[in-house]
């Protein structure tokens, strides 16, 4: 058996990947995509503490993750076709303004 | 080594390592076809922490539906310009020196922490029968929230909508 802790680790290690994603790449389609391994990172704490104390509640926080996460994602590809169809880019340190 | 170890190390060699060419390579579909290895991997992770209904919920609604999303997008947005560019943002070395420091003081806090808390251990079978369980309790203990998703839902697919129309002009 796997101790609990270990699952903590990857967690944290897909946390870090994440977030390293989120804050130096410039494709805004690549910082969505580090922003589902965050939202991956926190379902998989919460799916091995649902076993570690046989409570079923962790799982469904996750499944309310995933459904934030599928509204965060639509939302968020609408507002980068929008924006390329306005300033023909997908870069993140191009979107500086909030009207033009 | 017992069998279940040389799962998860596996499992977890393969999340870490997808989810490094994630963020590294410079055609977003090769980060979008990596993205899935990862939750895929982190799918079979669920499967080993006894969460069959959220492993399904994983493949079907993540790789099904949001990867199939992003892959649109992909396809709608013109990327040949954005691939010839720069891939990292001028303060690259910054933002890795704040990730790594976040990333030791995580890995210190849970080595450190391990054995403090004296968790109860769950007998083997204590999580089944799984999707009656999560059936259950999502409809009668979490109503409000489950209809305040439903809600989120439908103002997601109003937003979305609205963003990316076409402006009548």
């Amino acid at each position: 058996m796997v101790p609990t802790w270990h699952y903590l680790m990857l967690s944290a290690a897909l946390l870090t990947i994440g977030v390293i994603g989120v804050l130096t790449r410039r494709n805004v389609i690549i910082i969505l995509m580090s922003i589902e391994l965050i939202l991956n990172a926190v379902n998989l704490n919460l799916v091995a503490f649902s076993r570690q104390l046989a409570d079923v509640s962790g799982q469904i926080f996750t499944i309310f993750v995933i459904t934030v996460a599928a509204a965060e994602a639509a939302v968020g590809l609408g507002i980068l076709i929008a924006f390329f169809r306005n300033r023909d880019t997908v870069n993140a340190d191009e979107i500086d303004l909030l009207k033009w | 080594m017992s069998f279940a170890q040389v799962v998860f190390y596996g499992l977890a060699a393969i999340t870490v390592i997808s989810a490094l060419l994630v963020i590294t390579r410079r055609n977003p579909v090769h980060s979008a076809i990596y993205l899935i290895i990862t939750l895929l991997a982190v799918a079979l992770l669920f499967l080993q922490l006894q969460a069959e209904f959220i492993a399904a919920v994983q493949i079907i609604l993540y790789i099904g539906g949001i990867m199939v999303l992003f892959l649109f997008v992909i396809m709608l947005v013109n990327l040949d310009v954005a691939m010839r560019q720069e891939q990292f943002n001028r303060q690259w070395w910054v933002a890795g020196l704040a990730a790594l420091l976040l990333a030791a003081e995580l890995a210190a806090v849970i080595y450190l922490g391990r054995g403090t808390a004296e968790l109860p251990q769950a007998p083997a079978g204590a999580l089944q029968p799984n999707t009656e369980l999560i059936g259950t309790t999502l409809y009668r203990d979490y109503m409000l929230p489950f209809e305040i998703a439903s809600l989120l839902l439908l103002v997601a697919m109003v937003g979305a909508v609205l963003m990316a129309r076409r402006r009548a002009s």
